[in-house]
């Protein structure tokens, strides 16, 4: 199936594509043309929004309403948020677009049954405080069928008027022209272990390892924080495991076969034996250095092995920031005579 | 996300600064490394302060006991008296911090053995103080006590003087490594005219009469006199030879420790083991031993020899069947003769003991390892170490830590460092061959050899009870051998020397199992020196497990430094000497209290390797891990805690032995 305004399939986008697929989307995207392995799926592009958008926009006014908001009158703010949120919520989506997320989501399905979904926000602003009260979080697990989906994408649209999205873009005076959100559409795994890497040490920056935190289950426990995930350093060049830390695993996320997940208790003999093989940890390390190499910088990145197939698939992967935020004075500089970095140890205090 | 901290050694329990001193101030150099300048973030870090179990510990001790207040074990006062003046604790010395040299002496010195002790700091404090001027330290004071070496710095700490130091310093050391090649290649010249000043130095003998030539030709000097003067010669290379031993070695050190303290800042979680790999030789004369024995091996097979190679049969044995079988085995022998000089001039310690015998002497530890080699042979294996794959790996590894720093600054810098670790490091790596394995066992063997002399005159029963004599004493009983000869009376020793040797090894034995504490005096500001935890495996870590095994005895895990990655289960076989070799069977897991290169041979045999002493830098780490053996150094206690035969997991990685029955 082809991408067109409304659709955009992984394997045809990329990075350059985030003002119409989103950060998200733009990321799986570019992770499945760099060769790495993501659950199948595609993005409803902020064509599909503005069509939306333009329809409501017929019925009754939607962006001149916000954009006459007083942001220091949160009364009104919050009614008129509501409201909007609601009509987003509730109406029908303009048959031709419809019709383009139907045939989509058909062509994730094999053998004519309904593959669950993740449906996920993907928000197309650079903006990161925007983007984070613009619904960044929203991620709807295990949708089943495709009136859910559809529901879900709405739910997602509906996230750009939050109050707190609302009321800072009123503050800034942004032009509600323009404000879009793409909708990442993917096959969802079910995920015999799942979790997050980081390819550095969150605690000293280290750019030489990789820190890897999985438990049972879907990944959602994880970056949840409901279970203490197991966690293990690797060296990113030598592959050696300098540390492994396995934790008593309580509770794993798993789908419920009506549609979401739930938390249920991890088997007893399951609970204090590492979640994942040093031959995956491995795996992890190729897949990690793979991306941080594809984008040049440090990666935190969200990754699921399939029940079944063992498969290892890449959920996630955005820039680190906290310590490329803060990277600091150089080590050390060239020196003129190289002999005085030896003063260094036989200098003393310096 | 939920990453949480990682899990940092605490640094805040008392017990633990004062370890990590007394280790650090050794370093044979002293080096004062200030904890800024090294482990900048790891000493800064916070993360402790999330870690409660280890920072129970009670207010920091004062003082560790005062060395007047070391009493000498009952009974063994007369042997303690053996020791020379100088080196004998006094009050004076109550003033100052020492700490026992467990990593080089681990076990009680025998009087002459004191020797090196003698004659390594005399060597290491000229060296320091006089002749490359490190700006920050001088050298080391030794006192014995129960046999055991105790050692205190003598730091700078006035900074006009370090100034004026760091100019000598920058005049002296700077030459050394603006010269590193052509000085080291003068080096080695002296250290093998050395060598052969030993080798042919005559063994000594008193004839019944002076030879009818020596009087025919005037000679003039009696066969007496050249004892004294071979004596005193063999002494006197042995001085030397530590001189030449530390002409280079802490600017080796330091040129290493300059891009390890580098990487350890530009990636806080690297391993110590990453950064050898990166800087150690590949064609090091570490490992030629083994390479011999591998020829050794394919050479047995190409002459049609090698079903004389059984397992379990004795060295002796196997010479003796070989000299029987026909053109081959006479062949072999002759390959044989080939390898061993020099290469078999390898002993199996250190080679601070005179008991750490060279593979030529006792040949049980390289033939235990042919049999396995010849297998492999057989089984189409060359041997060979792959040279380039091996170069291929660590060009590999130096770029792609490379491409992982920041900025094109650290890039050049690190560049830089590298260059230079790699131009100093042929000595670092080589030195010990000559020094520490051929000349020592040529030291050992002479004075062996005034043992037989000194013991057919019935100074005492066996030539190696000559070991429990001081160096002074030993020329005092040669002098009296000689003065005997020359009176034509019976010498005195044989009726003063047997009663002190029994009373000496009966000390030997008292001490063996005496306690010692690790430190003396006050206790100094802590001391951070990754020289330490690189050649002696002292970290912050393992002293904790260290001190935490002694508090928790059932424990099942013994942490130690992790040398070499990989884990891997077998049963425990304890061994305690060479002879002990012979019991190792494949996939077992060695224990021993030092692994050594020489152990090379039976790295092929066994599965893992477990030892009480070393660090990531050891040989024995760095053998291991070309190997591809797992292996846990500096445990501390795993021969004492593992028994024979348990069955036990070596995670190399971790650093950790788990006793699992």
């Amino acid at each position: 199936m082809r991408s067109t305004d409304t659709i955009g399939w992984f394997s045809d986008i990329g990075l350059d594509d985030r003002p119409y697929v989103g950060g998200k989307g733009g990321s799986l995207g570019e992770l499945q043309r760099a060769g790495i392995d993501v659950p199948p799926g595609f993005v409803v592009k902020t064509g599909a929004f503005e069509q939306f958008v333009q329809a409501l926009e017929r019925e009754a006014p939607l962006r001149a309403r916000i954009a006459a908001l007083d942001p220091d009158n949160l009364e009104d703010v919050a009614a008129c948020c509501q409201e909007i949120r609601a009509r987003i919520e509730h109406t029908a989506l303009p048959p031709a677009v419809s019709d383009e997320i139907s045939s989509a989501h058909n062509a994730l399905s094999e053998s004519g049954r309904q593959e669950p979904v993740a449906v996920r926000s993907s928000a197309t602003t650079e903006d990161a405080i925007d983007a984070s009260f613009a619904g960044l979080q929203d991620t709807y697990l295990w949708v089943t069928d495709f009136e859910q989906t559809l529901q879900k994408v709405r739910s997602c649209w509906a996230s750009l008027y939050s109050i707190e999205s609302v009321a800072y873009r009123r503050k800034r005076g942004l032009p509600e022209e323009g404000v879009a959100m793409a909708v990442v559409v993917q096959k969802m795994v079910d995920a015999r272990t799942a979790g997050v890497m980081f390819t550095r040490s969150p605690v000293t920056g280290d750019r030489s390892v990789i820190t890897i935190e999985a438990a049972w289950g879907l990944g959602s426990a994880v970056v949840g924080g409901e279970v203490t995930p197991d966690r293990w350093v690797v060296g990113k060049v030598t592959g050696e495991i300098s540390v492994r830390e396995v934790s008593e695993k309580l509770i794993q996320h798993r789908p419920v076969t009506s549609g979401g997940i739930e938390s249920v208790s991890v088997a007893l003999a399951l609970r204090h034996i590492p979640c994942l093989t040093d031959e995956e940890l491995n795996a992890l390390r190729d897949i990690a250095r793979k991306v941080e190499r594809h984008y040049g910088r440090p990666q935190d990145i969200e990754w699921a092995v399939e029940n079944h197939t063992e498969k290892i698939l890449l959920l996630q992967s955005r820039p680190e920031t906290v310590w490329s935020a803060k990277d600091a004075a150089p080590v050390a500089t060239v020196a003129q005579d190289p002999l005085q970095h030896l003063m260094s140890i036989f200098g003393g205090r310096r | 996300m939920t990453l949480r901290p990682a899990r940092q050694a605490s640094v805040n329990s008392p017990w633990l600064r004062f370890n990590l001193a007394t280790s650090c101030i050794l370093v044979l150099a002293i080096l004062r490394l200030h904890p800024r300048a090294l482990l900048v973030r790891r000493t800064k870090l916070p993360a402790s302060r999330t870690r409660s179990q280890s920072m129970t510990s009670p207010a920091k001790p004062k003082s560790f006991p005062l060395p007047s207040s070391l009493q000498v074990v009952p009974g063994t006062e007369r042997a303690q008296a053996a020791n020379p003046y100088h080196i004998q604790f006094s009050k004076a010395d109550d003033g100052r911090f020492w700490f026992y040299n467990s990593m080089h002496f681990p076990e009680p010195m025998s009087a002459f053995d004191m020797v090196t002790a003698e004659a390594a700091y005399c060597a290491l404090g000229s060296a320091n103080t006089r002749v490359h001027c490190l700006p920050t330290t001088l050298g080391i004071d030794h006192r014995i006590i129960n046999g055991r070496v105790y050692i205190g710095g003598n730091a700078v700490t006035d900074s006009a003087e370090v100034a004026r130091r760091t100019q000598e310093f920058q005049k002296r050391a700077f030459y050394y490594y603006e010269n590193w090649e052509r000085l080291y290649a003068q080096w080695r010249e002296k250290m093998m005219a050395l060598i052969r000043e030993a080798q042919s130095l005559p063994n000594p003998r008193l004839p019944q009469l002076e030879p009818l030539e020596h009087v025919h030709a005037g000679r003039g000097i009696a066969s007496n006199h050249d004892l004294l003067v071979t004596y005193q010669k063999t002494l006197e290379g042995y001085f030397r030879m530590w001189h030449h031993h530390f002409e280079f070695l802490l600017l080796g050190y330091g040129a290493y420790l300059t891009f390890f303290s580098f990487c350890k800042k530009a990636f806080p979680e690297i391993t110590d083991q990453t950064v050898a790999r990166m800087v150690s030789g590949i064609e090091a004369e570490i490992f030629r031993p083994d390479e011999e024995l591998r020829r050794l091996a394919r050479r047995a097979v190409d002459l049609g020899v090698d079903a004389h190679f059984q397992e379990g049969h004795g060295a002796e044995a196997i010479l003796e069947s070989l000299q029987n079988a026909g053109p081959g085995g006479v062949a072999w022998l002759k390959e044989l003769e080939t390898s061993r000089d020099p290469w078999f001039n390898i002993n199996v310690g250190d080679g601070f003991y005179h008991y750490h015998r060279a593979w030529n002497d006792d040949l049980s530890m390289p033939f235990a390892g042919l049999p396995g080699y010849i297998a492999r042979v057989k089984a189409g294996e060359s041997l060979q170490r792959p040279f380039e794959k091996l170069q291929a790996e660590r060009r590999q590894l130096i770029q792609d830590y490379r491409e992982l720093l920041s900025t094109d600054a650290e890039r050049a810098a690190y560049d830089q460092m590298i260059t230079l670790a790699h131009r100093v490091f042929p000595y670092v790596e080589g030195h010990k061959f000559y020094c520490e394995h051929w000349y020592t066992n040529l030291f050992f063997n002479k004075i062996r050899e005034f043992g037989a002399l000194l013991s057919e005159h019935g100074f005492f029963p066996q030539s190696e009870d000559v070991f429990h004599l001081t160096h002074y004493e030993l020329e005092t009983a040669i002098i009296d051998l000689m003065s005997a000869w020359s009176a034509g009376s019976a010498p005195r020793g044989p009726a003063y020397w047997p009663e002190v040797v029994v009373e000496r090894r009966a000390a030997l034995e008292v001490w063996a199992k005496h306690d010692t504490p690790p430190a003396l005096g006050e206790v100094p500001e802590v001391i951070d020196d990754p020289a330490i935890v690189m050649l002696w495996g002292i970290t912050r870590e393992s002293l904790d497990a260290w001190l935490s095994a002694g508090a928790t005895g059932d424990s099942n895990e013994i942490r130690g430094f992790a040398a070499s990655s990989g884990v891997v289960e077998g049963p425990a076989r304890i061994v305690k000497s060479v002879e002990e070799i012979a019991r190792l069977q494949k996939g077992d897991i060695l224990i021993c209290h030092i692994t050594n290169p020489t152990w090379a041979p039976v790295f092929q045999k066994i599965a893992g390797a477990v030892s009480d002493i070393g660090g990531s830098m050891s040989h024995a780490a760095i053998v291991a891990r070309e190997y591809g053996l797992p292996a846990v150094v500096g445990t501390g206690s795993a021969t004492s805690r593992i028994k024979d035969g348990q069955r036990v997991r070596v995670d190399g990685a971790r650093g950790i032995v788990t006793i699992l029955q």
